[in-house]
């Protein structure tokens, strides 16, 4: 009827909410495009030498490394899973959340801490050597910690709670009832749990050995401490120590054919999962009470993870922080924490604020290409740190160029490098791999908003804008505090894309402990360790109490108002 | 003209459609239903009047200002309309009162507490006004949702299923009360609902809405009743008798005798489909008044009526099974030979083959 309202509505496919959460899905892909643009048009190619030089290696390191970790992850998750939601034994409660202690630790601490304490000068040899009169190293054989199998060990023991965690949730949801079922029409236990149990379970499996296999795709500070070539540590020496930016953009490529893989698989066991939810309420669990040497060994089964992969080197980080003490150091360990928390304070308020616009834009406008445009801005959880270090190095660099240029061109003078190696490119590369994580758990807190609450509001007059800041974000401040926690703790404890990144003369923690640990003075930095595990602790606190409340026989249907 | 005004309303899910060609308005200070069973589209329709769903084909105005058409899509939020929802959606996370308060944002805050205050107390809620919905029951949630969306003085109230979530002994108490609220306010309402009971008693115009998303029969709550258009809005209200008839010498002649023929046009010879509601049959001991006699099958005493399955002895329905409703208590063993006749008011004529 009033004919400027009509054309405004013309163009109401691309409103404010629409093109925000196109361009931060581009903003969140542009790295990545450019590590395969950048490999595709090499300014000096040494694609041909890579190939006949370490490729193959740093292939088979890689695939090896995987494969164990994988191994190892799922004979510990699955295990601990099945016999925490089926049996019970002596300190199965415990073990229901305290399986998930080992995931607040970093892997390259506790390659830090086992090498310390394994090595040939370590009190572990030292005791054997007094004990047994042994006097030098051909008196006796002992493991190496650091090779490809200590990195596999060390691995498997702070990731396989990502397999315990989805496994167990699969158990309870799904395999129960089918798994008594089996069991009345005549098949043993054994038999049930590997016709019956694990066939059902599988989805929820592969998706948490696909984030196993992500984060050891991931790792740099332990292959780095172990000198393990896998792909991650390659593009680190071609990048830092033969300098040439094309030849890490072309390992990052082949690294991401990995990552592409295990996002397939990935999404794949997520659309399965679906199908073979069979049912949603809790059903009571059945309890095998294992009595006597059974018993015994299962709460071993289950402990020795737990101590191996928490307990042991907190303690011992403990010991080592008390030993060496110096407040000289102490005050420039706060400085660093100071810098981390400040890092981690930025991402994690950024991602959210970019989560809660994506995710409502998504929820008033739905669409294929919004939905889209969610998935991709979350691919970067997939991404390893190294590959994304390299692309955001890459964008930023012929960003400062651009700029530069220009400057140069129109007024004369040089700008210099603007956004290169500054806390502006630390924090973009963290909120490209971290944006999943807080879009995740907003869009989860707002889908439990059901979808009157925006009826209701906006047929009383509210628009879009006010309906998010007086409806939605009460409603889902939990969720929100959540997310900023999650993204957070990620940002404390990353390793890779910091060393890369990082100002000049700026550290974080991370960074911090890797120096020292690599110059063999773990404890001087045992203390900024502590902080970062102890950072880490938070989510999985607010995990295990995820667990208690989805407990069967507890209240787990409790409104939360919605 | 005040009100709401919808028109060739057209709406597909993909490729289900669920609207076709609906026109319907309703005026200011009127009630309108729309009466269909779930599924059929009514509360698509509902959402595009709110501007909740976009408009695919069609208009819709209120008091003569056009709400969409094309590409005019207003908002819902610039509309002025009152939307209760099934759940009725309150905000948890505020009291009583901040919910009323909550579309009343562009005036200043003392008049908006006054006006939330008195729409409460029309409710009977004042008494309740500090505390948090979780706290309330149903039907007292029913009624600050009521409240909430009268409070800004909408020009079209829309309802969707408002009583649904309420146990049967409360609802009638807040159906009469949302009533005559909404009464009292004069404005225009349209509400959903599948219950046809709740239609009648809450209606001044329905509109029944069928499985093809279309408007079978419009009319006062008496004409939907009485003279149902077809045989899917007669059977809206329960289970029917039916018996086959032929028009012969001017009237249908069924195993039931002769009734007049209700459409003259209908030509000799046709069968006639004749639906006949519970209350529709009439038993008696006596064969006066044209009855036919009947075997009694069983009699169940409901309390204030009782129900009662019989069989014709002769004629093309003597194998059909026939149930009537009739009022107090009915022990056929004492009664000897019964027969049961059609009272007219009650019985509709479906021409067949036509």
């Amino acid at each position: 009827m009033n004919a400027p309202r009509a054309r405004r509505r013309g163009w109401r496919r691309l409103d404010g909410w629409t093109v925000s959460t196109i361009v931060i899905a581009a903003l969140a892909t542009v790295p990545i495009f450019a590590v395969v643009y950048l490999a595709l048009t090499p300014s000096e190619n040494i694609w041909p030498h890579l190939v006949s030089t370490v490729l193959g290696g740093y292939i088979t390191t890689t695939l090896i490394l995987m494969a164990g970790v994988g191994l190892g992850t799922l004979l510990i998750g699955v295990g601990t899973a099945w016999l925490v939601t089926m049996c019970r034994f002596p300190g199965r409660r415990l073990f229901e959340w305290g399986m998930l202690l080992p995931m607040a630790m970093p892997a390259y601490i506790i390659a830090y801490v086992y090498t310390d304490i394994l090595e040939f000068a370590g009190p572990v040899q030292a005791m054997l050597r007094e004990m047994f009169g042994w006097s030098g190293k051909r008196d006796y054989w002992f493991p190496e910690i650091r090779s490809l199998g200590g990195a596999i060990a060390m691995m498997t023991l702070v990731l396989y709670p990502y397999v315990y965690l989805l496994a167990r949730a699969s158990f309870l949801e799904q395999s129960v009832g089918v798994f008594e079922a089996s069991r009345s029409l005549g098949r043993g236990p054994w038999r049930s749990f590997f016709t019956v149990a694990l066939p059902l379970a599988r989805p929820g499996i592969v998706i948490g050995l696909s984030l196993v296999l992500m984060e050891t795709l991931n790792d740099f500070g332990t292959v780095d401490f172990f000198a393990v070539n896998t792909f991650s540590l390659g593009i680190f020496d071609v990048w830092m120590n033969m300098n040439n930016v094309s030849g890490a953009a072309q390992l990052a490529s082949v690294m991401l054919l990995f990552v592409a893989f295990l996002i397939f698989s990935e999404r794949y066991a997520r659309r399965k999962q679906r199908f073979h939810n069979t049912s949603s309420k809790f059903q009571a669990l059945p309890g095998f009470q294992l009595v006597g040497g059974r018993g015994l060994a299962a709460t071993f089964f289950c402990l020795a993870p737990v101590m191996l992969g928490f307990v042991l080197p907190t303690l011992v980080l403990l010991r080592y922080a008390q030993q060496h003490y110096d407040p000289e150091l102490s005050g420039e360990i706060l400085g660093h924490a100071v810098n981390s928390v400040k890092l981690s304070v930025l991402a994690g308020t950024i991602a959210v604020l970019v989560a809660i616009i994506m995710a409502y834009s998504a929820r008033i406008k739905g669409g294929r290409i919004l939905l889209l445009a969610n998935r991709i801005a979350a691919m970067g959880y997939a991404v390893p740190g190294a590959v994304l270090a390299v692309g955001v190095m890459i964008v930023l660099g012929n960003l400062d160029n651009g700029i530069d240029g220009i400057a140069r061109e129109n007024f004369g003078f040089s700008t210099g490098l603007i956004f290169s190696g500054t806390i502006a490119a630390v924090t973009f590369g963290y909120l490209v791999r971290f944006l999943a994580l807080s879009l995740g758990t907003v869009e989860a807190s707002l889908g439990k908003v059901t979808p009157s609450m925006d009826g209701a509001s906006r047929s009383l007059g509210r628009g879009a804008f006010a309906t998010m800041r007086f409806v939605h974000l009460p409603l889902i401040k939990g969720g929100v505090l959540t997310a900023v926690m999650l993204v957070f703790v990620d940002c404390m404890k990353e390793l890779p894309m910091t060393v890369i990144l990082q100002p000049f003369n700026f550290q974080t923690l991370a960074t911090f402990v890797h120096q020292y640990a690599s110059d063999e003075q773990l404890g001087d930095a045992a203390l900024a360790a502590l902080s970062i595990v102890g950072a880490g602790v938070v989510p999985v606190i607010l995990l295990s109490l995820t667990i208690a409340k989805s407990r069967p026989g507890s209240m787990s249907g409790q409104k939360e108002g919605v | 003209m005040q009100g709401l005004h919808m028109v060739g309303i057209r709406h597909a899910y993909g490729a289900t459609k669920v609207l076709n060609d609906i026109s319907l308005t309703v005026p200011a200070g009127e009630l309108v239903c729309l009466l269909g069973p779930s599924g059929c589209g009514k509360t698509t329709l509902l959402r595009i009047a709110a501007g909740l769903e976009q408009l695919q084909a069609g208009s819709v105005t209120i008091d003569e200002e056009l709400m969409a058409e094309g590409v005019v899509q207003l908002p819902p939020e610039e509309r002025r309309i009152g939307y209760m929802f099934q759940d009725y959606a309150l905000f948890p996370h505020l009291s009583v009162l901040d919910n009323v308060i909550f579309g009343l944002f562009r005036q200043d805050r003392q008049m908006a507490r006054a006006r939330a205050m008195e729409m409460l107390e029309q409710v009977s809620m004042v008494q309740h006004a500090e505390k948090h919905p979780h706290m309330l029951s149903g039907g007292q949630q029913q009624r600050v949702a009521l409240a909430r969306a009268l409070a800004p003085e909408p020009r079209l109230v829309l309802l969707d299923e408002p009583f649904s979530d309420l146990d049967t002994n409360m609802r009638a108490r807040v159906r009469q009360q949302t009533l005559s609220v909404l009464k009292q306010n004069n404005v225009a309402t349209l509400m959903v609902t599948h219950d046809p009971k709740e239609a009648m008693f809450m209606a001044d115009r329905i509109k029944v809405l069928g499985d093809q998303g279309r408007i079978l029969q419009s009319g006062r709550p008496a004409d939907i009743y009485y003279k149902p258009a077809d045989e899917y809005v007669a059977r809206l209200f329960g289970p029917m008798n039916m018996i086959d008839g032929v028009v012969e010498q001017g009237g249908v002649k069924s195993s039931f005798g002769t009734m007049a023929l209700e459409d003259a046009t209908v030509k000799e010879g046709t069968a006639v489909r004749v639906l006949i509601r519970p209350e529709g049959m009439i038993l008696s001991n006596g064969s006066g008044d044209g009855g036919v006699p009947v075997d009694i099958l069983s009699a169940h005493l409901l309390g204030d009526s009782s129900i009662v399955r019989f069989k014709v002895q002769n004629g093309v329905n003597s194998g059909t099974e026939f149930h009537v409703r009739m009022s107090g208590a009915f022990d056929p063993t004492e009664l000897g030979q019964i027969w049961a006749r059609v009272d007219p008011r009650h019985a509709f004529q479906y021409p067949q083959n036509q």
